[in-house]
């Protein structure tokens, strides 16, 4: 280690690493319905794109996580955004490509994507 | 980018129940559901919760398993990981509510407490440099290196009143500023890590190590530009070989980072450590006996002055601090020496770190800020007094240390408090006794591992400490007197006044204190020759109750010195002469006819 500046590149890109494990009640949650369904309907890439695309901005304010069924599998995959303080938004049939511009425009700008939320 | 963290204790407790089975299962299942790339499994350091062993959490729900069996993993990959279901059966019960799952931190165990120097246990892989970094590791090294002055970090320390960790709480400051001036042209010093934790009972810097050994390593380095001094050493014990193991990797990946080494962040700073290794004399934890021993010598102590910091190991100014004061130390770099002092009391700074053991329901280490009360400690987080037992005495300190009453339950825990009612800090094991243990006997315990552990240098304590076993052992046989209490306390004073190391000058204190709070247990045993609390064997008798005893011939056949005579449906008798007290017929009889006094 020669530098400040190595150590703090490495610090970086480990946070949002170590980070997922602190407990914080001030986090968006990204929940995607991991159930039969939703995986069924290809909730995995989607999650899996969350939770890349999420490291990837360096949101360390933002949890990517799952739950099971919410009853709506028609729907699926469905992903609910819960930021504190605010209502909950759920977007229906989520793909990877939906997914990088929920995060862009969501999670980033903090503007909801009607169209693709649930009518 | 993993999406989820599997994070499974790796300390000693949970390893020696099992959890290195519970990884193994772990990643056979998570690789047979497809779900290596999206899951990270992390072995880290100890939780505190050791009673519930092995303890697994899920981030990022933060989803606490406890007593998790190999068996249960396919079960918690595939709902858990795969569906996202919880699996409720195995979730630690203090986390469940009415309403869902709430928080570890809300949970009893851990609302109290206050991690600094744990902050990373059970957080962090210790085996990986890079999480280390990640949560601010080696950043305060890196502040220290290129924005302080050598004197700016002593008084920083000074100014945040940190006092040794290790039991005698001398200030951490004014060590390293003794050590940095009273010989100004030394050519070379030293920093050493005092990690031979040798009280029964005690496991505070064994769990620091094996969870966070970066931030040791990392504190060394800074109390090393401190003092002026170019390399370090860690004496660890060799029977911790978990510690010593993670020791080793962490030394090996910060001079692979060149956090330690030659030149580090490019400031001419030249810092180096390496481990020697205990191996498990009581005494070498005594600094002069330590250092003797890193140098290669029996480990015996020797007189002081000279103190280390100007003839240390090899007769060059040393400082010596212990674990946990360490682990202190980079959060007190960067968070500021106001921070640090804000915690606490007002002589007794931040936290301190606990080994819960004994009559308690949560054994396990915890931290929290100095000046809480020994109540919230052993009823609040600790849960209590296991089968509604009720609280005796706690022993502090370990064998150098002393009892505190239940009178002296609300006592706010701080190095003055402590030492003010006979006891004292020590590093921090308690020891929870209830009202089924005779405090004659706890003393006597201490009194065989201090004779057992005394080195033999001086006579005070290799002769002196065998006599009061000895006196002690004759009160337990109810064989003593009167006058051997006085001769005992007597005797006591003697060894304190005399003993040449810490080892002899406080190893009559479990006596001292038990006498001075629970003298009646002593009469008793002596005059009445009767142990009140149904521990000291030669003094019971074991009786069968003749109405309750039914005649079934049970204790008579379990019998294994043929002491219980009698006949079929009639009650039983037990001979007293022949009883040998192993207590067999008592645990056998179905109706609770067979009492001892």
């Amino acid at each position: 280690m020669k530098s400040l500046e190595e150590l703090k590149a490495i610090r970086e890109k480990m946070q949002g690493q170590v980070g997922l494990r602190a407990e914080d009640d001030t986090v968006t949650r990204v929940v995607v319905g991991m159930a039969t369904c939703g995986i069924a309907a290809g909730a995995r890439p989607v999650l899996a794109a969350f939770a890349d695309g999420v490291q990837k901005k360096g949101l360390t304010n933002v949890m990517v996580t799952q739950t099971g069924c919410i009853g709506l599998c028609k729907y699926e995959p469905i992903v609910e955004i819960m930021e504190p303080g605010k209502e909950k938004v759920t977007y229906i049939k989520v793909t990877p490509e939906k997914a990088e511009e929920i995060i862009d425009q969501h999670l980033v700008r903090g503007q909801i994507i009607s169209d693709y939320t649930i009518k | 980018m993993y999406r989820s963290h599997v994070l499974v204790c790796g300390g000693t407790g949970c390893t020696s129940s099992g959890s290195q089975h519970i990884i193994e299962a772990l990643n056979t299942e998570i690789e047979k559901n497809g779900l290596k790339d999206e899951v990270q499994v992390v072995k880290t350091g100890c939780f505190g919760l050791c009673a519930l062993g092995p303890i697994m959490i899920i981030y990022p729900e933060g989803t606490f398993y406890s007593m998790v069996k190999p068996d249960d993993i396919p079960e918690i990959v595939s709902e858990h990981l795969l569906k996202g279901r919880i699996v409720s059966r195995l979730v630690y019960k203090e986390t469940v509510t009415d309403d869902g799952i709430k928080s570890l931190n809300d949970t009893n165990f851990y609302k109290k407490q206050h991690r600094v120097a744990l902050r990373n246990c059970g957080v962090i892989n210790p085996e990986n440099i890079e999480e280390y970094i990640g949560t601010g590791g080696y950043e305060a090294l890196g502040k220290v290196l290129t924005e302080m002055t050598p004197e700016q970090v002593i008084q920083t320390i000074l100014d945040s009143g940190l006092r040794g960790r290790g039991g005698g709480g001398f200030p951490t400051g004014l060590k390293w500023k003794l050590a940095r001036n009273i010989v100004p042209d030394a050519d070379q010093k030293y920093v050493c890590c005092n990690a031979d934790e040798g009280d029964p009972g005690a496991f505070m810097d064994r769990s620091v190590l094996e969870g966070d050994p970066h931030v040791v390593l990392e504190a060394m380095a800074i109390a090393g530009y401190a003092i002026g001094a170019s390399q370090g050493y860690i004496y660890v014990r060799a029977e911790y070989p978990i510690a010593v193991k993670r020791l080793e990797i962490a030394i090996r990946q910060a001079r692979e980072y060149g956090l330690l080494g030659k030149d580090i962040f490019g400031t001419g700073f030249d810092f180096d450590i390496g481990l020697r290794l205990g191996a498990g004399a009581f005494v070498c934890g005594e600094e002069t006996a330590l250092m003797t021993s890193i140098e290669g010598n029996r480990g015996e102590p020797r007189p002081r002055p000279p103190f280390p910091a100007e003839k240390g190991l090899f007769q060059k100014p040393t400082i010596l601090n212990n674990v946990e004061t360490y682990a202190n130390v980079p959060q007190i770099i960067l968070n500021g020496p106001e921070w640090f002092a804000s915690m606490g009391t007002e002589k007794s700074k931040g936290t301190k770190v606990f080994a819960l053991g004994g009559k308690i329901n949560n054994t396990g280490l915890v931290e929290v800020p100095m000046g809480t009360t020994l109540r919230t400690v052993i009823e609040e987080i600790g849960g209590g007094i296991p089968n509604g037992k009720k609280f005796k005495a706690a022993q502090t300190g370990g064998p150098s240390g002393g009892c505190i009453p239940a009178e002296h339950y609300d006592i706010e825990i701080d190095y003055d408090n402590l030492i003010a009612i006979g006891s004292m800090m020590g590093s921090g094991g308690l020891i929870v006794m209830d009202e089924d243990n005779c405090m004659v006997d706890i003393a006597k315990f201490f009194l065989e591992f201090t004779v057992d552990e005394s080195c033999g240098k001086c006579t005070p304590c290799r002769i002196g400490t065998k006599r009061l076993y000895e006196l002690l052992d004759k009160i337990t046989k109810g064989n003593g007197t009167l006058e051997d209490i006085d001769k005992i306390e007597r005797l006591c004073y003697y060894i304190k006044e005399n003993s040449l190391c810490g080892l002899g000058q406080t190893a009559p204190n479990p006596v001292l204190s038990t006498l001075r709070y629970f003298r009646d247990e002593y009469i008793a045993h002596v005059v009445d020759k009767k142990c009140p609390a149904g521990v000291c064997r030669s003094l019971l008798q074991y009786y069968i109750d003749p109405d309750k005893c039914r005649g079934c011939t049970l204790c008579a056949r379990q019998c294994p010195a043929n002491a219980i005579s009698g006949t079929v449906k009639n009650p039983h008798v037990i001979d007293t002469a022949k009883c040998i007290k192993c207590g067999a017929c008592m645990e056998k009889c179905k109706f609770g006819a067979i009492s001892k006094k």
